[in-house]
């Protein structure tokens, strides 16, 4: 059992430098000018492709992943295993983001760690893992270096950008920052700012992650220690947070975990237990806790409206963007009003926006579920988008 | 999951399958091709549907989930929204047209509904079923009940419908809002047109269903 953490914990340490990903490398001449103030050269962005770009590069779709998420959308993680987090509802031939039509495009974001530079890349002026001398960076940051990313590739417009959760909030800052390279626009799940409660819940996860002894300020790769309790509870806190009280309910009750009876003791007596403990102690298999730190960073910073004079309408004016806005009833992370918001600020821009809330009982993880409604309303979207994007024939 | 739930349906109307209501097609007339325009209470669509093969940029807000979502995978710019509340978010002036088909007689408050379409809109087109109907006044005078008719098919206990209105009301409302009526038809219960040139009173007692073209003006007049 320990031989085989030790293997994965390798695995992912080798992804953070040396990816099985593409890799876009960017030199001292093109910094990456963050909000912090600093520059950040050089640095890589990790991605993924799916897909054919077309001849007039019209068909580019960009897929911003959550939090925990990565560049690894519709093929099996190369740590985990397991199939890409969108690839069995959203992407791949057929499905929404149809592969056979579309060119998508999903990159790791800048201060994650499985390949895009963050806290535990090699930070290349001193050899060694970044760890807190990486500087923080922001939503704007993510958005900024995926354009990059775009120029790149030589791909000057999107016809689609699509994300859930942080990945939405990704999706509204193209919106704000690079409307005319967008040209339709599925932010799920999001918020143009994360709320007072999202900020105190991330605060308990990095004091989680900080109050373990082994993260010794965030030096455990020199000293060779692992902080795998504090990240592993600190997901144990977030990932309640993406479920309901209602899904909690009807997956494990108040059921015992392989027992009759209770233990009298501070075992796993509940399955709910036992569940939360699996998902803390799968989590730090492929996550590093300084990249936790700075990416709930990231969204605690993130407030478009603030970016404007404090005017939400003001980042949107004059969008000619098809924007479809969806959320989740039980989702109380990034709940309906949230996205009203979003959609007020838009229809008082003139912007093409549709809004679409979905009933479900399974929270804020309802983006990566088989939710049909959800899947049928981003199929619609995309595909009266495409028609009028001139990517397929028009039906009438 | 997604048929909309006409029970509930504010304009639910019997209608043969796969034809297009005969008042979204007199609506439809009414809208120049290319403009922009709102839906208020889209349904499930259908004329902003109808409207997108005229080359008219449409959206549309719709009360029901079900009925946003239906739209929403058919590719519509709709969004969830409640006539009553929130049509006041609107700027001034951000569309050509705004369409209230069915649903005048489903708002709280039909006067500030009507005012904010013609402060957002250039010109609004309302359409809503005639009360002063020969059928409906028949039904009330001799039956002693609320009617219940072909297109208002519901009970009164169970109807969406809370304003209901006589085209001569209508016109009343349009004299206090100081809207200006650009155009009036009137339907039979066959869905045809009434005679242009004949007098209101007989458009209140045979019009099933009436639309109205209106912009904001001084004062309102019969064209």
């Amino acid at each position: 059992m320990a031989e085989a953490t030790t293997l994965e914990r390798t695995d992912r340490t080798r992804e953070t430098d040396n990816p099985s990903s593409l890799v876009a490398h960017f030199g001292a001449d093109k910094p990456l000018r963050l909000d912090a103030g600093v520059a950040l050269a050089p640095f890589q962005i990790a991605y993924q492709t799916y897909g054919t770009l077309n001849a007039d590069r019209s068909n580019a779709v960009l897929v911003l992943h959550a939090l925990t998420g990565d560049q690894h959308v519709a093929n099996v993680h190369p740590v985990t295993g397991k199939p890409g987090w969108w690839s069995e509802t959203m992407i791949g031939p057929g499905l929404p983001i149809d592969t056979n039509r579309y060119f998508v495009i999903c990159p790791n974001v800048i201060g994650g760690c499985m390949g895009s530079s963050g806290p535990a890349s090699t930070n290349p002026a001193t050899d060694r893992p970044w760890g807190l001398e990486f500087p923080v960076i922001t939503i704007r940051d993510m958005v900024r270096s995926q354009a990059m990313l775009l120029d790149h590739l030589g791909i000057e417009t999107l016809f689609s950008v699509a994300g859930g959760s942080m990945g939405g909030m990704q999706v509204l800052e193209w919106l704000a920052s690079y409307p005319k390279r967008v040209f339709s626009a599925l932010p799920i799940a999001a918020a143009t700012r994360h709320s007072a409660q999202n900020i105190a819940f991330h605060e308990v996860g990095r004091q989680a992650v900080m109050a373990d002894p082994e993260w010794r300020g965030g030096r455990y790769f020199a000293e060779g220690t692992d902080p795998r309790r504090g990240l592993a509870v600190a997901r144990m806190g977030a990932h309640i947070t993406y479920l309901s009280d209602a899904a909690l309910h009807r997956k494990f009750g108040r059921r015992f975990q392989d027992r009759a009876n209770p233990t009298f003791s501070f075992d796993a007596d509940f399955q709910v237990e036992s569940y939360l403990r699996y998902q803390g102690s799968s989590f730090v298999e492929r996550f590093d806790a300084n990249s936790y730190l700075y990416l709930t960073r990231a969204m605690d910073y993130f407030d478009i409206a603030a970016d404007h004079n404090g005017v939400l309408g003001n980042a949107f004016k004059g969008i000619e963007t098809r924007i479809c806005v969806i959320s989740f009833t039980s989702d109380w992370l990034f709940p309906t009003v949230e996205s009203r918001e979003i959609v007020h600020a838009l229809n008082a821009a003139g912007a093409r926006v549709s809004f679409a809330e979905i009933v479900t009982d399974k929270g804020h993880d309802a983006f990566l579920l088989d939710e049909p409604e959800f899947i049928a309303i981003v199929r619609g979207f995309l595909e009266g988008a495409s028609r009028a994007r001139g990517l397929t024939p028009a039906t009438r | 999951m997604l048929s909309p739930n006409h029970h509930n349906d504010p304009h639910a109307q019997a209608r043969p399958s796969g034809s297009v209501r005969v008042d979204l097609l007199v609506v439809a007339g009414m809208v120049e091709p290319g403009a922009k325009l709102l839906d208020v209470g889209c349904g499930d669509g259908e004329l902003l549907r109808l409207l997108e093969t005229r080359g008219v940029d449409g959206r549309g807000i719709e009360l029901s989930r079900e009925g946003v979502n239906e739209c929403v995978a058919k590719g519509l710019a709709v969004i969830q929204g409640d006539a009553d509340t929130d049509l006041v978010d609107y700027p001034d002036d951000a569309f050509d047209y705004v369409i209230l088909s069915q649903t005048l007689q489903a708002t709280r408050h039909p006067r500030v509904v009507l005012e904010h379409m013609l402060r957002i809109g250039r010109h609004a087109i309302v359409s809503f079923p005639n009360f002063g109907y020969w059928k409906v006044r028949l039904k009330l005078l001799f039956q002693g009940q609320m009617p219940r008719t072909k297109i208002l098919p519901v009970s009164w206990y169970d109807t969406q419908n809370i304003h209901f209105c006589t085209i001569k009301d209508f016109q009343e409302l349009c004299d206090v809002t100081g809207a200006r009526m650009q155009k009036a038809v009137a339907l039979d219960e066959w869905g045809r047109p009434l005679r242009l040139n004949a007098p209101w009173w007989f458009w209140n007692l045979f019009g099933e269903q009436a639309v109205f073209l209106l912009s904001r003006d001084e004062r309102p007049r019969r064209e």
